[in-house]
């Protein structure tokens, strides 16, 4: 009953989206904001670049300009860009894995942190990190850096498939169900993890306890490229699936008749989220509530047209992260904050303050 | 005209620079010594104070407890989470850090920044102890202070020997680091405070396991403890009370005799300069408690 009521809401929405001023100014207006966020996350940090320092970096990149000291060439170009590039891809991966989510399930409170498919992926990624030694050393060499973001993208992919079986029976995805399957995989997930955690050794303990508050700390250049290829595929795909999610807006059996190959479509989106869920989770850590709080606030202001709504949660997204990772540099310096614990209260009151606009959706 | 302002820019910000920093920095170019020093690990952090050299001292890690003193200096965060940058922030000329410390990709940073690091060997030994002392001084240029420091740890080590050789038998010793409602956090094998117990003359009662795990009440009972050793962070913990409080804890001998002990966890098993007058104190109380 509550879900046929917003579909047709979303429905309303979906037909009355004309060029109002929010969304033709958006994609720009979010592009500068990325830009200077960018930027700000260059230029400041606990070690204080001067700005001359800063323009000869920008110099040197271009193979011009005077050398510079040691030290601001290492902050510069191995600490900072890499951490900004990478807060970029994970806080685009994961705003659109959550937008993406949202349209598959219909609802708003669908975010891979959630319905557990992060914590799929977590599993994954803590079985490799203490068990990974136990692997023969050919299939380490051949996995090389991919084995890490490789088996978290499978441990997420699983998980997702999982939860969409479970919570859709004939063609209907039910959303208590998928909220309550979600929570039980978190769980059981989560006791392999303790199981793992528990055979662990005080040192993996402890980095497991920083890993689980997430952190951009661990970016360097071969991090990045191991994760790019599943945050492109991600990003790639957003053209081609954005129609397909407009029209599951409408419902199943509508975008069934709009022409769109539903089970096609539902596979490549859980395996792009997936993907780049996975890889998200397996560079920095458990990051929740971005996927939650992107999307929601830019449906708001953009309405639920994905044309506009993934790209837009991707700036916004990696605008986001990296405005969080510079605050998480700079309040505790120079020891640092895990970016986890500054998202989840960030994001634990808007996603409280969803349920609280939505309840009907979830009395049942 | 571009290159006018960056010129004049650089002007303005070398000479703010020559102006605030140039004093100290001149200093340490005449003396090859490390002028500022971050310390990562409670034990080395002790250590460059038992050597009078924390002036040298800019940073400590989040492990540094002691002298309180320590913790009012910058903090880079816990050792295995360390941040590169914010550790290149302090502008250490010599990062001291126990083996371990990490992560390795801040590690990697630090050594392309080439700041000096040295690893400290952490080892549960007086020996091991002495042998940091001596590499802490070395890296300090402070190997005469090093010395008096070796030979006053050796005094403690000496009126150690003599308490341990006069107990009659080494007493079961169970070491508890915290109590929780019905589950206790016990010490297995290869851990600081199994040093720490088989140092002062016990053994360890809980042999089953490395590391440190959660037990129930009944593997406590198990052991059958005869000493059990409780740390505490703070003056005013009173672990013993807790403990006394939990059932079955009377069906152990030391349940029975009341005999638990309760020593600071930072002096126990920091294992620095004061690692032998602790476990001094610690083998003084074992042997009351045995006769």
């Amino acid at each position: 009953m509550s879900l046929s009521a917003t579909a047709s809401s979303m429905d309303k929405s979906v037909c009355t989206l004309g060029a109002s001023p929010a969304r033709s100014y958006a994609i720009p207006v979010l592009a500068g904001v990325l830009l200077s966020v960018i930027v700000v996350s260059i230029a400041i940090g606990p070690s204080s670049v001067s700005f001359n320092a800063l323009f000869q970096g920008i110099m040197n990149a271009f193979g011009a300009g005077e050398p510079m000291s040691m030290r601001d060439h290492v902050v510069l170009f191995d600490i900072r860009l890499p951490r900004t590039i990478m807060g970029c891809m994970i806080g685009a991966s994961l705003a659109v894995s959550g937008a993406m989510m949202q349209g598959l399930f219909r609802n708003p409170l669908a975010d891979p942190g959630i319905v557990g498919v992060s914590s799929g992926a977590a599993f994954a990624a803590v079985s490799v990190i203490v068990l990974g030694s136990m692997l023969p050393a050919s299939i380490a060499a051949l996995t090389g850096s991919f084995l890490l973001p490789l088996s978290a993208f499978g441990g997420g992919l699983i998980s997702t498939l999982l939860l969409y079986k479970v919570s859709t029976r004939g063609g209907e995805t039910s959303v208590a169900t998928m909220l309550l399957a979600g929570i039980a995989l978190s769980a059981i997930t989560g006791a392999f993890t303790g199981l793992i955690v528990f055979q662990s050794d005080d040192n993996q303990l402890r980095d497991f306890t920083f890993w689980s508050m997430g952190s951009l700390g661990a970016a360097t250049w071969g991090r990045i490229a191991s994760i790019a290829p599943f945050v492109l595929a991600l990003l790639i795909s957003i053209p081609f699936l954005s129609r397909g999610l407009n029209a599951l807006l409408l419902g199943e059996a509508e975008a069934f008749h709009l022409g769109f190959d539903r089970q096609k479509l539902k596979r490549w989106i859980i395996l792009v989220v997936a993907a780049a869920t996975g890889a998200a989770v397996s560079a920095a850590g458990a990051i929740g509530f971005v996927g939650i709080v992107v999307p929601h606030i830019l449906r708001l202001v953009l309405g639920p047209d994905h044309r506009l709504l993934l790209p837009a949660s991707a700036m916004l997204g990696a605008s986001l992260l990296v405005g969080a990772d510079v605050a998480c540099r700079i309040i505790v310096a120079p020891a640092e904050l895990p970016i986890g614990i500054l998202m989840a209260m960030i994001g634990a009151p808007v996603f409280l303050s969803i349920l609280l606009s939505k309840r009907s959706l979830f009395t049942f | 005209m571009i290159n006018y302002v960056k010129s004049a820019l650089r002007l303005s910000l070398s000479s703010l620079f020559l102006s605030v920093f140039a004093m100290p920095h001149l200093a340490a170019a005449e003396d090859t010594a490390p002028q500022r020093i971050t310390s990562v690990g409670s034990s080395i952090t002790e250590i460059i104070y038992a050597l009078g050299e924390e002036d040298r001292l800019v940073a400590v890690d989040t492990t540094s407890l002691y002298p309180p003193e320590a913790q009012k200096l910058p903090n880079v965060g816990y050792m295995r989470a360390l941040s590169a940058e914010g550790l290149l922030s302090v502008e250490p000329d010599l990062v001291l850090m126990v083996e371990g410390s990490g992560p390795e990709n801040t590690l990697d940073v630090l050594k392309a920044s080439s700041v000096p690091i040295i690893p400290i060997p952490e080892e549960h030994s007086l020996d091991g102890v002495k042998a940091k002392i001596e590499k802490v001084a070395a890296a300090l240029s402070v190997e005469d202070k090093g010395k008096k420091l070796i030979a006053a740890f050796d005094k403690d080590a000496e009126a150690l020997a003599k308490i341990t050789a006069a107990m009659p038998a080494k007493p079961s010793v169970m070491f508890v680091l915290s109590v929780g409602s019905d589950r206790l956090m016990v010490s297995g094998l290869n851990t600081g405070a199994n040093a720490a117990i088989e140092l002062a003359g016990g053994r360890n009662a809980m042999d089953t396991y490395d590391g440190y795990k959660q037990v129930t009440v009944e593997a406590v009972v198990e052991a059958q403890p005869d000493i059990i050793l409780l740390s505490k962070r703070l003056q005013t913990d009173k672990p013993e009370e807790k403990l006394a409080a939990i059932p079955g804890i009377e069906l152990t001998p030391a349940g029975q005799n009341e005999a638990f002990v309760t020593m600071d966890a930072v002096y126990l098993l920091g294992f620095g300069p004061r690692a032998a007058s602790a476990i001094k104190d610690l083998s003084v109380k074992l042997s009351e408690l045995a006769s």
